[in-house]
């Protein structure tokens, strides 16, 4: 077991080359009182067989729901080329693409990512990509704090339309360095961030702007006021996109006059099953003037010895291996295999499916609000453009509702009662192009049920 | 090999697509809530080609690659052993890959008991009272378990403990990860056997020592004998002891760190327990406490009461050191890595550690004997060793880069070069215990023949590779003239 291949002739064979009796005797260096005595801690072993029946049975315990939650995870299709090239061994058990010459593939790969990922959101480089939207936003703020060297107070102003978790994680990754995150409030009518929110700043020392499109709500913001207000003064803009969106939605790099100065966001959309929250991957571009100044790996396009097109890791000089204390961040990977992932997802759907894609699911989330507003009780929270995601007023806590339609085999979509308790019995829904008619008919009806039941009781 | 492959928007042609794998078109209509100034003006310059061009694309640049699956990686500190493919299948079950980060607990109770049963099995290989299992990345849990550090100095209001210690040999991230955390970083040396100079460590530490982080084996490869004496000194300082599981793989089910005396360790999966490196990434650096840092493990952590399973978030760890993932860390990847736990058993991870050992002690001796000079030749391999080039750069010149490049033409990839950089000329050489003997001979095969090589024709090991699809590149040429996006180039 434990994929070990020795017959009992290498190992004496071994052994004796080494001039030991026993393996025992390789670990004499050790102190005997530091020996492992016991390890009952971890069960005996399964075989392939038998693990593959455990997992069998756990999975279909867990099922699959009809789902209608978003909150920065969405249901797309994935066509079947993805996964089956993504897990071939040769993208799969490869490593960093240290040995430039062996992993050719891997580094022309991410080459074609990057140059994707820029077309995407329009700047004008991309790293390989981060670990996810959350840590990638984090990583942003702290790459915005060494490229406006006109602002040295570190502070971030945050709308509260971003993303709880990714406020979370950001002030947990760096807060440590000294960033500061202010929170600014969004209109309660609207559900964007508002230009008074903005007023009180103008004259204070502020280091960036995260902007997020479309923002937590499903909302979408005023990108181009929020950007050109930042920019006079003197202020970078930290962008954090949906990937399917840009498709229809105007690119970071196109907001306001100059367009934003980083933009990050989650990748999952980009061909990742859902999977529980991972692996996903987080991506970053930036104009070619702040590319020093961001983390992660970079791929470039060089020449061989040769002459001939190649392709390396390059401003290594800003990584940890080289810089220790002194790097851009501490990260030494990327998600090589998400990446790869969304590489072929783009190159299967091209700029025709990925805008159909982003088009149906659109349209499939405002089939849902107009089915489930029907329902008596059910309003939307906000007025004003959505994109692919929206948030319903109930006429009760949703906790119970939400607990009524499970039992009915539907994930409702996400109580925001404890994100913004401010909001009431706030539902946050979303529907992509998975969903269908049937699909939305049947959660309308079984609101509708859950509602009733949930008055009667 | 292939030699070499178009960059995919070479394939493109307007109007071509994987048709089958589109929505329908949505009308217009549907599209009119949208403001026009919020729209974008034209669709993205995405490829535009078929399926079956991207499915030769793809498989033809994973042609470009070496991998565990089809070559010898003995990539020193990077534990390349075999993916095993059950790990995989069973990870992508349909409704593992369905579940929504955020569905209902009641939907996930079979992941749920796998994450806590990990998280149950880990406790038992590293000798801690916690487990969390949401870093991404060994950074990640070096950033975690180094947070952890400072926050419970903090929570017992000892402010001024804000100062690192690494031996000079630590692996790049760990100084990089104590400036994270807003720390400052102390190296201390290690002594000509590779352990750490305890004389220079009590004389660096004091009320300003917030922590030390060791790796152990070392990077050096070897034990480091005097870790009870290590810890003794660094807890008598008032600092803890952080973990870097980076070669945990030398001692799984053999010696634990939590009885060495760590008080915080982080656990490679991807590593150790053989979840994929998939290029450079998805990893996994799930973190180990012992009971002074269980408050301040990161969020979620899996709960079990009764028989029902549940996420622990900031309501139940308050002092948490918070969220480090927008939701449960690479959960696929912790999948994998309870599969191979599972099917490893407790008697196979100590196999683990028992051939990883005989495999580098083995490979170390043959060449040596070959002729090639060990950094520390009075010490026990542990799961990888150093082997220094300095005698062939000087009399030959010929560098462990020279030889690492001519590896690859004899079908190995390279060890780990310039690492750690106190070695000169150094190949940091880890084979794993999933290699046969007759690999680790062909391996000192080809070494023997490059040595020769290297005194009568060195120009052909200088000058390697030569059977790879590009010969070495231009680093400096990449570096300063920045090709970093395809771009048309102008029709002829």
């Amino acid at each position: 077991m434990a994929f070990i291949p020795h017959t009992e002739a290498d190992v004496a064979a071994m052994l004796a080359a080494i001039g030991v009796a026993r393996i025992e005797e390789l670990f004499d260096e050790v102190p005997a009182e530091l020996r492992v005595k016991s390890l009952a801690g971890v069960p005996e072993a399964l075989n392939e067989m038998e693990i593959g029946r455990l997992m069998s049975e756990r999975a279909h315990s867990d099922g699959i729901a009809l789902s209608f939650l978003g909150a920065g995870a969405y249901e797309h299709h994935i066509p079947a080329a993805v996964w089956a090239i993504t897990t071939r061994g040769e993208f799969y058990s490869a490593y960093t693409p240290y040995q430039a010459e062996a992993s050719q593939g891997t580094l022309q790969l991410t080459y074609e990512f990057q140059s994707m990922m820029a077309r995407l959101t329009g700047m004008a480089v991309a790293n390989a990509s981060m670990y996810d939207g959350a840590s990638a936003t984090a990583e942003a703020a702290l790459m915005a704090v060494r490229a406006n060297r006109k602002s040295r107070s570190a502070r971030i102003l945050v709308p509260l339309t971003l993303h709880p978790h990714y406020r979370r994680v950001a002030s947990a990754t760096a807060a440590n360095q000294g960033l500061k995150f202010e929170e600014l409030p969004y209109g309660a009518q609207e559900g964007i961030t508002l230009p008074d929110a903005l007023a009180r700043y103008e004259t204070e020392d502020i280091t960036a702007l995260i902007v997020p499109q479309p923002n937590f709500f499903g909302r979408l913001e005023d990108v181009d006021a929020l950007t050109d207000w930042a920019h006079a003064h003197g202020i970078l803009v930290i962008a954090v996109v949906n990937p399917t969106a840009l498709a229809l939605l105007k690119p970071p790099g196109e907001w306001g006059a100059r367009g934003a100065d980083i933009a990050v966001g989650e990748g999952q959309p980009l061909g990742v099953p859902l999977s529980s929250g991972g692996p996903y991957f987080g991506f970053m571009t930036t104009r070619m003037e702040y590319v020093r100044q961001m983390p992660g790996r970079i791929v470039g396009r060089t020449l061989d010895a040769a002459g001939k097109e190649g392709f390396t890791l390059t401003l290594q000089a800003r990584e940890q291996h080289i810089r220790r204390a002194k790097a851009t961040s501490n990260i030494c990977t990327n998600q090589g295999l998400l990446m790869t992932a969304a590489t072929i997802y783009l190159s299967l759907l091209g700029p025709q499916g990925l805008t159909r894609t982003a088009a149906a699911a659109h349209a499939r989330t405002r089939e849902l609000v107009t089915a489930l507003t029907r329902v008596p009780g059910v309003r939307p929270a906000f007025t004003g453009p959505c994109f692919h995601e929206a948030v319903l007023q109930l006429d009760r806590p949703a906790a119970p509702v939400l607990r009524a339609l499970a039992g009915r085999g539907i994930i409702g979509g996400l109580d925001l009662a404890g994100y913004y308790p401010e909001l009431g019995n706030a539902l946050l829904v979303c529907a992509t192009e998975t969903k269908t008619s049937a699909d939305i008919e049947r959660y309308r009806a079984a609101l509708s049920e859950a509602l009733q039941s949930v008055r009667a009781a | 090999m292939p030699v070499s492959e178009k960059v995919v928007f070479e394939y493109s042609r307007p109007g071509r697509g994987a048709r089958d794998q589109w929505p329908q078109e949505t009308p217009a209509a549907a599209l009119s809530d949208l403001p026009a100034k919020l729209r974008r003006a034209r669709a993205p310059e995405l490829p535009e080609i078929g399926e079956l061009e991207a499915v030769r694309h793809f498989t033809r640049l994973s042609q470009l690659n070496f991998s565990i699956d089809t070559h010898f990686y003995p990539l020193g500190s990077c534990t390349m052993k075999y993916n095993p493919k059950a790990c995989n299948q069973y990870a992508m079950l349909p409704e593992f890959l369905a579940r929504h980060p955020l569905a209902p607990e009641s939907h996930g109770q079979g992941l749920l008991a796998c994450l806590y049963e990990l998280q149950e099995m880990l406790k038992a290989v590293s000798g801690m009272e916690g487990v969390a299992l949401s870093p991404m990345a060994g950074a990640q849990g070096e950033f975690a378990g180094v947070a952890m550090i400072r926050a419970y100095h903090r929570a017992r209001g000892d402010l001024k403990r804000n100062e690192i210690i690494v031996p000079e040999a630590a692996h790049g991230t760990n100084p990089a990860t104590a400036t994270m955390c807003g720390c400052v970083v102390r190296e201390v040396p290690v002594g000509r056997e590779g352990d750490v100079d305890i004389d220079a460590l009590s004389r660096a530490v004091g009320p300003q020592t917030a922590g030390i982080m060791l790796t152990n084996p070392s990077t050096l490869g070897v034990f480091e004998r005097r870790i009870v004496e290590v810890a003794r000194v660094v807890h008598d300082a008032g600092g803890l002891l952080y973990y870097d599981g980076a070669n945990l793989n030398a001692i799984l089910g053999m010696v634990r760190p939590g009885d060495m005396g760590f008080d915080v360790i982080h656990m490679n999966l991807h590593k150790t327990f053989s979840t994929p490196h998939g290029g450079g990434g998805p990893g996994a650096g799930a973190v180990g406490v012992g009971a002074r840092l269980l408050p301040f493990l990161p969020i979620p952590v899996v709960g079990r009461e009764g028989e029902r399973y549940h996420w622990l978030t900031e309501a139940d760890l308050p002092q948490s050191i918070g969220r480090l993932s927008a939701f449960m860390g690479n959960t696929g990847v912790l999948l994998r890595a309870y599969i191979y736990m599972r099917m490893l058993g407790r008697e196979g991870m100590r196999q683990v550690g028992e051939y990883a050992t005989l495999n580098a002690n083995y490979l170390l001796k043959r060449l040596q004997d070959a002729g090639f000079d060990a950094a520390y030749p009075q010490r026990r391999a542990s799961h990888e060793f150093i082997v220094t080039l300095k005698r062939q750069a000087r009399d030959l010149n010929v560098t462990a880069m020279d030889f690492a490049k001519r590896l690859l033409d004899y079908g190995f990839h390279a060890p780990t070069t310039y690492f750690p950089l106190i070695v000169p000329e150094c190949l940091l050489i880890e084979p794993t215990e999933t290699e046969t003997r007759d690999t680790l001979d062909a391996f000192v095969t080809a070494m023997t023949q490059i040595e020769k090589e290297a005194e009568r024709e060195p120009a052909r090991v200088t000058s390697a590779p030569h059977t790879m699809p590009v010969r070495r590149l231009d680093d400096v040429r990449a570096a300063r003239q920045l090709d970093l996006t395809w771009k048309p180039t102008a029709q002829p």
